[in-house]
């Protein structure tokens, strides 16, 4: 096992860590927004959101490869005013892998607004306290459970993410190729022996971070009877 | 001084309603809107809490208009001069229980905080998270807490209601005490008959949506002012004592007196305060 058999792990890890932290800020307001609006449309914003967990990620990849490409009006704009292309490039398959994942993200964070009363939210304001201090110091520290929950989701899903990224990235070592590419790659090359070393990390790293999960959930638990 | 006059529309058990409620309080005074559950007490205070929208009518504290349809005014429930005590407490889990009283202050002040824990019996418990007080003391923080800010006006929902008897009264006097300090005007909501003689200088019983009754104490319920006492007739017996009909309600209460046994259809005098039967 030389640098270049490692070289997959890195890029998945990078990609998850990116993926990871760039979802806990845009799923926080997402989040609040779907739990408190009242928004009309927050239904079918709410589904559009969850569509990645039912979708084929074919379709979702070949959706985003047409919206990425530089002959469509997306694509052109990128690649003419910020010189970016996203298609089989890092950043792309990190955009990927944030609109696929927003799901979890999200609904684990609205599952814990949810699961606070109601009457939390309205003493906060009773107590002349501003919806961003409400926010900060009352309800994100009361779903701490969730947001753990949501962040190792978020990256365990993203390390184990395949259809999306093939489509979108490709398999370029170095750039696209990533773990969970990396099995399929070796598959195909008939590499059976290091197809099943890259298979066996994938598995014992996903489910080492489900045991935290769930670990850290069961303490937190405990804690809050004390 | 509150005037108040407010409607809006509601749900309730007995289907929909239209709350349709005027009333003033005197500065620093204390009244109770005494009535079933389900009739809009609570509505009514989250009304004035500014955490519900009244579909018309006008809300005044002193010199400020909090809500006036008319003008189109709504001022936001953080610019209301509010302390609200919720039924169900609504502590932060994350928070101790001297943190509470800190978030709550205007002005933080580590004295002032103490002082408040000083006088709802809380001094030792200040390093406490509220998931492991216990239901008075939960109750004790949940009142200092929204008391802390110094409100212009108190707004107690069922404070006391899941508490048991001997607890309620000790806290009753706490809560006296406290208003007596601090003269918020308050605002209590409660359906327990003992607790609302104890506590308040007016009554207001609302029934489907609006007040049908008013006055003190003493005039309220038809009592014997000295005394407070009045005659019921038993329609149950229990075996602490024995269960009456007042005004058409049903109210449970302890025979205080050993050697005399009530029976179905006696009547008998209840001195309130006591909560003791004398036959007569």
């Amino acid at each position: 096992m030389d640098a270049e058999f490692f070289q997959p792990f890195g890029l998945s890890i990078k990609l998850a860590v990116c993926a990871t932290v760039i979802l806990l800020i845009v799923g926080i307001p997402v989040a609040y927004f779907l739990t408190y609006s009242r928004f009309r449309l927050k239904t079918v914003l709410q589904s559009l959101i969850s569509m990645p967990l039912v979708l084929p990620p074919s379709v979702l990849g070949f959706y985003l490869l047409v919206a990425f490409s530089p002959n469509y009006w997306f694509g052109k704009t990128l690649r003419d005013w910020l010189d970016v292309q996203l298609p089989f490039s890092f950043a792309g398959i990190l955009v990927a892998s944030i609109i696929f994942n927003l799901p979890f993200m999200v609904n684990s964070i609205q599952a814990g607004f949810q699961n606070l009363p109601q009457s939390l939210r309205d003493a906060s304001y009773t107590l002349g306290k501003s919806s961003w201090q409400t926010l900060t110091k009352v309800l994100l520290p009361n779903i701490k459970p969730a947001l753990l929950t949501g962040i190792c989701l978020t990256f365990a899903h993203t390390i184990g993410e395949f259809g999306v990224i093939l489509m979108i990235g490709g398999n370029i070592p170095g750039k696209t190729r990533v773990a969970s590419i990396a099995v399929y790659d070796e598959v195909q090359a008939l590499n059976f022996d290091k197809a099943n070393q890259y298979a066996l990390f994938l598995f014992i790293f996903s489910f080492l971070i489900l045991l935290l999960i769930y670990s850290i959930n069961k303490e937190y638990m405990k804690w809050r009877k004390v | 001084m509150i005037q108040l006059e407010l409607k809006k529309a509601i749900h309730t058990t007995d289907g929909n309603q239209i709350l349709d409620i005027a009333f003033e309080v005197p500065k620093n005074g204390l009244i109770t809107l005494f009535g079933k559950s389900g009739v809009g007490k609570t509505t009514l205070l989250r009304m004035i809490a500014g955490l519900l929208t009244p579909e018309s009518g006008r809300i005044q504290v002193g010199n400020e208009v909090w809500f006036d349809s008319a003008k189109k005014i709504n001022v936001k429930p953080q610019k209301r001069n509010i302390g609200f005590v919720f039924q169900d407490y609504a502590l932060f889990p994350n928070m101790t229980v001297k943190q509470h009283l800190l978030f709550a202050q205007k002005e933080k002040s580590s004295e002032q905080a103490d002082e408040l824990l000083e006088i709802f019996h809380l001094t030792g418990l200040t390093e406490r998270k509220p998931q492991t007080l216990s239901g008075g003391q939960m109750q004790r923080l949940a009142v200092a807490r929204a008391l802390a800010r110094k409100p212009e006006v108190l707004l107690l929902d069922e404070p006391l209601s899941a508490l048991d008897e001997e607890t309620r009264r000790l806290l009753q006097d706490e809560i006296i005490q406290a208003h007596q300090k601090i003269g918020s005007t308050t605002i209590l909501v409660s359906h327990d008959r003992a607790e609302v003689i104890r506590l308040s200088d007016r009554i207001y019983r609302i029934e489907a949506g609006i007040i049908v009754a008013s006055g003190t104490a003493d005039e309220f319920f038809g009592l014997d002012s000295q005394e407070r006492k009045f005659t019921a007739q038993v329609v149950e017996v229990t075996e602490q004592g024995a269960v009456i009909l007042v005004n058409g309600e049903k109210i449970a209460i302890k025979n205080t007196e050993a050697d005399i046994s009530p029976k179905i259809g006696d009547c008998v005098i209840v001195t309130l305060n006591d909560i003791g039967i004398h036959l007569p």
